[in-house]
């Protein structure tokens, strides 16, 4: 087989499908993160909390009820959802008219608060949760060994990232959704239901945090830490993409996973930081973000 | 002053009056804007609001909608009180809105744009009958809203709202900013609109526009109507309009 720079294949491969892995979960988070701060004008710091929520709730199913894995990819995400919904109408509504550093410091403080209970109840030693049968094992594709589940994970991001983009750009619903983002007065003032919308789309991108920690639970250990590790380098992504650009947050998410992968075969020592590296480069020279809208 | 406009509007009008407002006020955070606007509009009717800028004609029509955060009187429309309503339920009752800015949306296509109001009651235009009026429009549907001329944006949101049904329209500043061919043109659109049975309320700073297409005139001045005007006898008060209007 071939080698690049002295790097052999197998390394190279390995690496990049565990930036795409990585990726994945940077692109459906920040995804989330981007709808609800188009919309809401909310930094939602309680995405971590809700991604890590996906997975136990996943973890609970399974445990609890004996739900397995595949009902447990649409019932965490609408379970986390209605908690979400929850947290718009007591909360968050009430914070619109006041600055971002309200929305941050609250759901910032619920986070702590979501986390805190999670360790006082299942320590901070991590759950096992199994891959499921269907996704057990592996293919050789020459060059690499692709695990079945690392694959699944790559191939289900996409379709949701992919998706979500269809509906926010080509429907109906999310000409409403971005009619609302940019004159929400005006569109209310057309007849459409405005807080609804808000509502649904707080619910909406706290579903996909906790469809990312049912992905990311056979992976990583379920751990209430999970999100608070990722949602750091998530925010970094989402500076880096631009806040509010739908399909920003998609190609932002993976590059990203690809460009730390690839750090860690060429420069493993800069691969934790590689991403803080990129961000300050790009708040110089395009605040905006690579893909924002200066308003 | 304002009970002495009120006696120039017969009775028999404020009985059949479509929309009739009283004593409205309104805010803008602790800032007094409205100090107790009253004015009728009969059905079929086609009124202007008159007045410099500051006036209060913009924020009548806010008022009138429901997207001033504190306003208080009494705003009837069709018999019922819509002061408390949300902008969100006064548009359900048929009450279109064309905001001065024109509130075309960046983010949404001309197509978008068109077709994003939702239906409030039966009887609006349909697609095509939206085309056949503004033909510009048909050519340009997958275009970015903003990428339109100053006019054709006027055109779509007038048009957006003929599409929802809604037969009582407020109008700000439709031709502010535009080349006079496309004033002609918004002028002959809104003559059709009242010869179809629509009721108008038109915010504008062009009285010879405002004379060619209205019935009667209110003059605002500092958040009050001082004056309301026919059509008819409006060459006959050109001076009073000079005095309130500055022109």
């Amino acid at each position: 087989m071939f080698e690049l720079l002295g790097i052999p294949p197998q390394a190279l491969f390995g690496q990049l499908l565990l930036g795409l892995i990585n990726g994945s979960f940077y692109a459906i988070l920040s995804l989330g993160l981007a709808v609800i701060f188009g919309l809401l004008n909310i930094i939602n710091f309680t995405h971590g909390a809700q991604y890590m929520m996906g997975a136990f709730i996943a973890w609970m199913l399974l445990n609890w009820v004996g739900i397995g894995y595949w009902p447990a990819l649409v019932l965490a995400p609408v379970i986390a959802g209605v908690t979400g919904v929850i947290i718009e109408r007591v909360f968050l509504k009430r914070l619109y008219h006041l600055d971002h550093l309200y929305g941050l410091l609250l759901t910032f403080g619920l986070a702590l608060i979501i986390q805190g209970l999670f360790r006082n109840y299942f320590g901070s030693s991590g759950l096992p949760y199994q891959i499921p049968a269907e996704l057990r094992g592996g293919q050789n594709l020459g060059f690499m060994f692709l695990p079945n589940y690392r694959g699944w994970v790559v191939v289900a991001s996409l379709v949701v990232c992919l998706a979500t983009w269809f509906i926010i750009e080509k429907t109906k619903l999310g000409a409403y959704l971005r009619a609302a983002t940019e004159n929400p007065t005006l569109t209310q003032a057309f007849g459409i239901n405005v807080p609804l919308l808000i509502t649904l789309t707080y619910g909406f991108g706290v579903g996909l945090a906790a469809f990312a920690g049912v992905l990311a639970a056979p992976i990583y250990s379920v751990n209430p830490n999970m999100g608070a590790d990722l949602i750091i380098v998530v925010f970094a992504v989402v500076v880096i993409g631009g806040m509010g650009s739908i399909m920003g947050a998609i190609v932002t998410g993976f590059g990203l996973g690809l460009v730390e992968g690839l750090t860690k075969v060429f420069y493993p020592e800069a691969s934790a930081t590689v991403i803080f590296i990129i961000m300050a480069i790009v708040l110089l020279v395009k605040p905006a973000g690579l893909f924002g809208r200066t308003a | 002053m304002a009970e002495a406009v009120l006696d120039k509007a017969p009775a028999a009008t404020a009985a059949k009056a479509m929309l009739s407002v009283r004593d409205l006020h309104a805010w803008y955070g602790e800032s007094h804007v409205l100090h107790g606007i009253s004015l009728d509009v009969a059905e079929g009717e086609v009124i202007t609001l008159l007045g410099r800028n500051g006036a209060g004609k913009t924020t009548t029509l806010k008022s009138i909608m429901g997207i001033i955060g504190k306003r208080r009187g009494q705003v009837t429309y069709q018999g019922q009180e819509t002061v408390s309503l949300s902008s969100r339920a006064i548009a359900r009752l048929g009450i279109g809105y064309v905001p001065e800015e024109r509130g075309i949306f960046s983010s949404l296509s001309v197509e978008e744009n068109l077709m994003l109001p939702p239906r409030v009651r039966e009887g609006g235009l349909s697609v095509d009958q939206i085309y056949e009026l503004f033909p510009n429009i048909k050519e340009r549907l997958t275009s970015q809203g903003t990428k339109l001329s100053g006019g054709e944006q006027q055109m779509l949101a007038i048009a957006r709202i003929l599409r929802t049904g809604a037969n009582f329209l407020l109008l700000d500043e439709p031709t502010e900013g535009l080349a006079p061919v496309i004033i002609e043109q918004i002028g002959r659109t809104i003559a059709r609109l009242k010869r179809e049975g629509f009721t108008i309320i038109l915010v504008e700073q062009n009285f010879r526009f405002a004379q060619s297409v209205a019935d009667r005139h209110y003059l605002v001045e500092q958040g009050r109507v001082v004056d309301m005007i026919p059509n008819a006898e409006l060459d006959q008060n050109i001076d009073k309009l000079h005095a309130h209007l500055g022109v």
